[in-house]
């Protein structure tokens, strides 16, 4: 369910950017197939969907992405710990179980400021 | 017998290719006027006036005039888009990055974005986003005007809707027609860059719109 339940989510708040495949745009868009990223930085991606990312830089899959990721605020932690079922298990990720507990737990610890 | 198998052969693929000819021919779109022409001799005939691109000065990402010189005797594609846009932009131009890779050796076809963020898309911005599309050159221009111009062409001219709304979250709305201009600046396709299906018949109709004399 949280799989299926993330499937749409991504569909309608990420796949525009991130592609269907999760293969990103060039070095615009970073693609969400770096595994290694993903599972290093499991327990940012609830900020990151939330938040966005902007006035930073992150290395995924070999390149240096700089640009801006539109915040979220609005999304539901059920949602994002949806979302990052989906996501760290599809595109050739396979992270099992993320519940909406631990998303309000990383959550306390994003860098809201930016 | 044999000559007028043949012959009628000749006759009967001739109005096949004839046919096809004619089938595959894009439209031309837009509205048009018909004007009365007076020849020489004093014979009067009607003439149908096309739509058309009207001249346009803007500055590319390198901040230089881009008129239409610049699509001189090109076919092209244009399109309206803000680098900050997250909704139909990427989808856009992951597919015209595709057509735009397909036709990298080919100089008979460029593009050509205009950008409908007249506050924060200055043309170093443009720049630094060709770069990062893996674009830039002379090949996909992007546009820098101010609003009056850039919206005027894009709603007048390239029939695509653009606007300036604040009620969106990203300041501004506008459609995703990828615009398909022939050597005389015609328009002869308008395509949903965000659908599949009307980006494949796009990438149909290219082949055949370069093959046009």
């Amino acid at each position: 369910m949280y799989y299926v339940n993330g499937r749409d989510l991504y569909k309608k708040h990420c796949q525009n950017c991130h592609g269907i495949s999760g293969e990103g745009l060039e070095n615009l868009v970073p693609p969400l197939t770096d595994t290694a990223f993903l599972k290093t930085n499991k327990y940012r991606l609830a900020c990151f969907i939330k938040y966005g990312i902007e006035g930073d830089t992150i290395r995924v899959a070999g390149r240096t992405y700089d640009g801006k990721m539109p915040a979220n605020e609005k999304i539901a932690n059920i949602d994002i710990a949806q979302l990052i079922v989906y996501l760290t298990n599809s595109f050739g990720n396979s992270h099992g179980m993320y519940t909406a507990e631990q998303v309000a737990v990383d959550l306390e610890g994003c860098n809201k400021g930016r | 017998m044999k000559f007028l198998q043949a012959t009628f052969g000749i006759f009967i693929s001739l109005i096949f290719f004839t046919a096809c000819k004619q089938q595959t021919r894009l439209p031309i779109l837009g509205p048009r006027e018909t004007r009365q022409v007076k020849a020489p001799d004093g014979t009067v005939s009607v003439d149908t006036i096309y739509k058309t691109i009207p001249s346009f000065s803007f500055l590319n990402q390198d901040s230089l005039p881009l008129t239409n010189d610049t699509f001189k005797d090109k076919v092209y594609i244009a399109d309206f888009f803000f680098t900050s846009c997250s909704t139909i932009c990427p989808v856009m131009h992951r597919n015209m990055k595709k057509i735009f890779d397909d036709y990298k050796n080919n100089p008979d076809i460029m593009f050509l974005s205009h950008t409908i963020d007249f506050k924060y898309d200055t043309p170093s911005k443009l720049k630094t986003y060709a770069k990062k599309l893996g674009v830039d050159g002379p090949k996909w221009q992007f546009a820098y005007g101010d609003k009056a111009a850039v919206y005027t062409i894009a709603e007048k001219d390239y029939l695509v809707a653009v606007m300036e709304d604040s009620s969106s979250p990203e300041n501004y709305v506008h459609q995703g027609w990828l615009v398909l201009i022939d050597k005389h600046r015609r328009i002869r396709g308008s395509y949903d860059g965000t659908d599949d299906k009307q980006v494949a018949q796009l990438i149909q109709d290219i082949p055949v719109l370069l093959a046009e004399k």
